[in-house]
């Protein structure tokens, strides 16, 4: 079945997104990306260290036949920092896509939504496809997809808690309004997470502490893959309502040995 | 003359343009990108752009990030 997602003009075969941070070594990140099934990674921009070259390269373990890059603007609190940072990435030249943050609090890494919306006009407007990495509040995510944002990501909790979906009606509400699609975005702990994000409707998932801080996250990928698979399909498989306070036998009522 | 790379002030010759200037850092075009004074420089400003007294650079690359 071709169930593809797509976001503006750029088709993925898996609707999970891993990125690229916090693992052990670019080996470690390289089998997790493979298990994951993923073929978008998420990438930060930083300055090049001029003293010490002998460092390897991220790029290095990053097939980009196999990975459609997806640089972020992780770490700026500003509309000007943003699009400065989305600007650099863009020129390198390897993705026109920006997974846009634009920080409100240091401690949260919760959303500036003003700012957010602000920078996804104006790199809009400058041609870029902008994912934003929101809150789970219906309002801003209407903003963004007014704003002309490709399809935007609501936090399911904040980055590198686990906590998975904190919210998951917001999270409902946003999905059944929105036209644009819905990718949830950090706050991934487990697979479950995934598979409960999916079943939620969501077009995709992202994550990155999940995997890369699991004891095993080879593993960790491969249970994410797999549960993104799980998740999809008993979303597609259209589930049973949920009854509360009344049961409905399974086995028939009639016909019982008296 | 002096200028300001990555934060660091750095003495380089007179009238260097971008490209030779990456050359002596011997860093790899296609995996990074350069600012100047706040501005984007195009890949293809490389071979032509050439940098002054007091020029402000950025020059970024892709690393770990979610």
């Amino acid at each position: 079945m071709n169930d593809k997602l797509k976001i503006g003009k750029y088709e993925f075969k898996s609707r999970l997104f891993v990125g690229t941070g916090k693992y052990s070594t670019f080996q470690v990140m390289k089998q997790a990306l493979e298990a994951s099934g993923t073929d978008c990674v998420t990438v930060a921009v930083r300055r090049v260290n001029l003293t010490d070259k002998s460092k390897e390269s991220l790029l290095d373990y990053i097939d980009p036949k196999l990975y459609k890059i997806l640089p972020n603007t992780a770490g700026c609190y500003t509309v000007d920092e943003a699009v400065r940072t989305a600007r650099l990435a863009r020129e390198v030249g390897l993705s026109e896509m920006i997974k846009l943050e634009v920080i409100g609090d240091e401690k949260t890494l919760y959303p500036d939504l003003s700012g957010l919306i602000e920078a996804t006009k104006l790199l809009v407007k400058e041609g870029f496809t902008v994912l934003p990495y929101t809150s789970d509040d219906l309002v801003t995510a209407l903003r963004l997809e007014d704003a002309g944002a490709s399809c935007v990501m609501p936090l399911g909790a904040p980055i590198g808690s686990g906590l998975g979906i904190i919210n998951t009606m917001n999270i409902q509400i946003i999905i059944n309004r929105l036209k644009v699609p819905v990718i949830v975005d950090a706050g991934v702990g487990t697979a479950s997470d995934v598979a409960v994000a999916m079943e939620l409707g969501a077009d995709g998932v992202l994550l990155n502490t999940g995997i890369a801080l699991a004891k095993d996250p080879i593993n960790m990928a491969r249970a994410m893959k797999l549960a993104m698979e799980s998740g999809r399909l008993a979303y597609l498989s259209g589930r049973i309502p949920k009854k509360y306070f009344v049961a409905e036998p399974s086995s028939p009522t009639e016909g019982k040995i008296k | 003359m002096q200028i300001f790379v990555n934060g660091k002030a750095k003495e380089i010759s007179e009238g260097i343009i971008v490209k030779t200037f990456i050359d002596t850092l011997r860093l790899n075009s296609k995996a990074i990108a350069v600012e100047l004074n706040l501005k984007v420089v195009p890949k293809k400003e490389y071979d032509t752009k050439r940098l002054k007294e007091g020029d402000k650079i950025e020059i970024i690359s892709f690393v770990g990030g979610g």
